[in-house]
């Protein structure tokens, strides 16, 4: 009621309001006005969806590729995390790393096994697997020995050739037994453990109950001997673990390459350093930016040549249909119906080929990674924001056709119409 | 045509105060529709073009008048003019007492879409839209209510017999057919003016006589109808025949 008023016709006839279009009434004119001409219609759209098909499958495409890079990279390497003392910790002999460090690792989410490892000094003592002091030496070797939490075995991923590993039991009652790696138990001459064989380490005996076939991390422990810590600790003297090997889930690298400083030294993590592989995040991004930026540019090319062409279009049905510009003048149209109708055509035309474009577009992702066995990856925002790119599209190539339009005399539309 | 409630009522949205102003008008016998006085029109400064010199014009209601007069004297102008299509250059144009010099565009296009109807040589028909369709456009820009626009359209097409042919496409149509089509168009709604230019044109002698027999019917249902024409017989038929010469007007004797 307010709006009227001030409305009306100065002057002798204020009768007459100022009319406003329905929404409804304008989109069936833009409709009807599209599908006059189907044909033409279906070849303007198609620039823009051959741009925004590209545009959809170049970002899908890369970042499928991008994952599947991701997905064949070394799992082992890629959910592995090694956390020792950093230079101002002390460095490799810096006694950080509390005993308790397995224990609090795996409280972590996203830790699948934690132990801890460190070298263990035997101050020159030699290993024997036979009992005889052989005064030539040649059954005694030097063997390098580690002493490692019971956890360790499993987050190195070792595997057992004979036997068994040492448990928790055996670190706390400090039992002089070990585990030996491939090359040691070759170097020693052992090869079961079901007779129980026993190896002296300077003058002391320890019992052999287990032998490594291999391990995926730490290598080192392939020509080692290994104790419990805490046979090693009261053996020994070992003041400290050296480092604290993690297995995190994939995918929890970074999250645990965090968390585990501070779960391991809540007072100060800097004095702790942490070894991880490169982020796969990073790493995804960097092979997709390459993928990315050629077909970027074709996308963005294409959506260009689309965008003129459905100005184009638009401009030539302006002028073909002067006369029907014309006729809408004399029935009432104001320039602003005019200029919103062909406003909507092409913007109508642009969401047409963002619709279409999103939808080849998936459907290209989808069969490529089909014929490659891959996982088809997309982004949700872009298959639903094609659409709207494509109507931004339409409504910015329409703009000037349809000022063109809005401009025309009604006299002169008429004339050259008829 | 109906009486005049019944047609206003096709207003939709029309308040009931605007019906009852619109009644009143019509009850005046005597107001001219139109007036023009001294009304110019010169297109272009470099040498300017004179397509109207003191053109002064008085149409009643209800009346009809024919504009004559050999191409290029300014006949079209006129409509437009009278149309509301075009703003003099100078004069005064009223039309049922407003001023339309004053009138911003929007607000003649709403004049157009309200009171003036057009009837044209060609027909403008929109040929992939049918035949109902085409005459529904001419509600699209006035603003009234969807409902009941089929049912306006029909009846507009049953006014000139063409009811039948709703679900036509015009291409299918003959000339005549397509210009009571138009004509229906231009009936739609509450109109008070009706522009035929040249809307024999393309019409046989036969289609001729029935349009002609239609506009007595529609001067008869109080339609003021000015029609711009070459053709003796349709120019006969009026109650005023006009002549433009050099864009002057003169009065001339049937």
């Amino acid at each position: 009621m307010k709006r009227r008023a001030p409305r009306g016709f100065r002057g002798a006839g204020p009768d007459l309001l100022r009319r406003r279009m329905g929404a409804r009434d304008l989109m069936a004119e833009a409709t009807a006005g599209l599908l006059a001409r189907p044909a033409r219609l279906a070849l303007t759209v198609l620039g823009t969806v051959i741009g925004v098909g590209a545009l959809v499958a170049t970002l899908g495409l890369s970042k499928t590729a991008g994952n599947q890079i991701v997905g064949r990279f070394d799992a082992v390497s890629a959910t592995d995390v090694v956390v020792s003392p950093s230079v101002r910790g002390g460095g490799a002999g810096g006694a950080v790393l509390p005993w308790d460090a397995e224990a609090r690792l795996r409280r972590l989410n996203g830790v699948v096994a934690a132990g801890t490892l460190a070298d263990v000094d035997v101050r020159g003592a030699l290993v024997r697997s036979v009992p005889i002091n052989d005064p030539l030496g040649t059954g005694a070797v030097p063997l390098p020995m580690k002493a490692a939490s019971p956890g360790l075995f499993r987050a190195v991923r070792a595997q057992l050739a004979a036997g068994r590993s040492f448990d928790a039991g055996h670190s706390q009652r400090a039992d002089r037994v070990l585990v030996l790696g491939p090359n040691a138990a070759l170097r020693l001459g052992i090869d079961r453990v079901d007779h129980q064989p026993a190896v002296f380490v300077g003058d002391r005996l320890y019992a052999v109950v287990g032998l490594l076939a291999d391990v995926r991390r730490q290598v080192s422990l392939r020509g080692a001997a290994i104790m419990p810590e805490g046979t090693a600790r009261r053996e020994f003297g070992l003041r400290a673990p050296a480092l604290a090997q993690i297995e995190t889930r994939l995918g929890a690298v970074r999250l645990i390459s965090h968390q585990a400083p501070q779960a391991l030294s809540p007072r100060d993590p800097r004095l702790l350093k942490v070894a991880a592989p490169p982020d796969p995040a990073l790493l995804k991004r960097a092979v997709a930016e390459d993928l990315d930026a050629l077909f970027l540019l074709l996308g963005g090319v294409s959506l260009l040549v689309g965008a003129i062409g459905i100005a184009n279009v638009t401009l030539v049905s302006v002028l073909e249909r002067v006369g029907e510009i014309g006729l809408r003048r004399s029935l009432g149209a104001g320039r602003r119906h005019i200029a919103a109708q062909f406003l909507l055509e092409s913007t109508g035309m642009g969401l047409a080929g963002g619709l279409i474009g999103a939808s080849v577009g998936t459907l290209v992702i989808v069969a490529v990674s089909a014929s490659n066995t891959w996982t088809p990856v997309l982004d949700p925002w872009v298959p639903l924001g094609a659409p709207l790119l494509g109507a931004v599209i339409g409504l910015v190539s329409g703009t000037y056709p349809a000022l063109r339009a809005a401009s025309l005399e009604p006299v002169d539309a008429l004339r050259a119409g008829t | 045509m109906r009486p005049a409630a019944s047609r206003s009522r096709a207003g939709g949205r029309v308040s009931a105060e605007r019906a009852a102003r619109l009644r009143r008008r019509r009850a005046q016998p005597h107001g001219a529709l139109v007036e023009l006085i001294d009304v110019g029109r010169t297109f272009g400064s470099d040498p300017p073009v004179v397509a109207l010199d003191g053109v002064t014009l008085e149409l009643q209601r209800g009346s009809s008048v024919a504009i004559v007069g050999p191409s290029g004297s300014g006949k079209s102008t006129l409509m437009n003019v009278l149309g509301c299509l075009d703003r003099p250059s100078s004069g005064t144009y009223r039309f049922d007492g407003i001023d339309v010099g004053t009138l911003s565009d929007d607000e003649r296009a709403a004049l157009r879409s309200h009171r003036i109807g057009f009837v044209f040589q060609s027909f403008n028909l929109l040929g992939h839209r049918t035949v109902l369709e085409n005459v529904m456009l001419a509600e699209v820009y006035r603003g009234v209510a969807r409902e009941g626009r089929a049912a306006r359209a029909l009846e507009a097409l049953r006014q000139v017999g063409m009811e039948h042919r709703a679900d036509f496409f015009p291409p299918k149509l003959s000339g005549g057919e397509q210009q009571r089509v138009a004509i229906a168009r231009a009936l739609m709604g509450d109109h008070s003016l009706l522009l035929c230019d040249e809307p024999t044109g393309n019409l046989d002698s036969v289609n001729t006589e029935a349009l002609l027999a239609l506009f007595d019917q529609l001067g008869e249902a109080g339609l003021t109808l000015v029609t711009v024409t070459h053709e003796e017989q349709v120019a006969a038929h009026a109650d005023r025949r006009v002549r433009m010469i050099d864009g002057r007007l003169d009065e001339e004797q049937a």
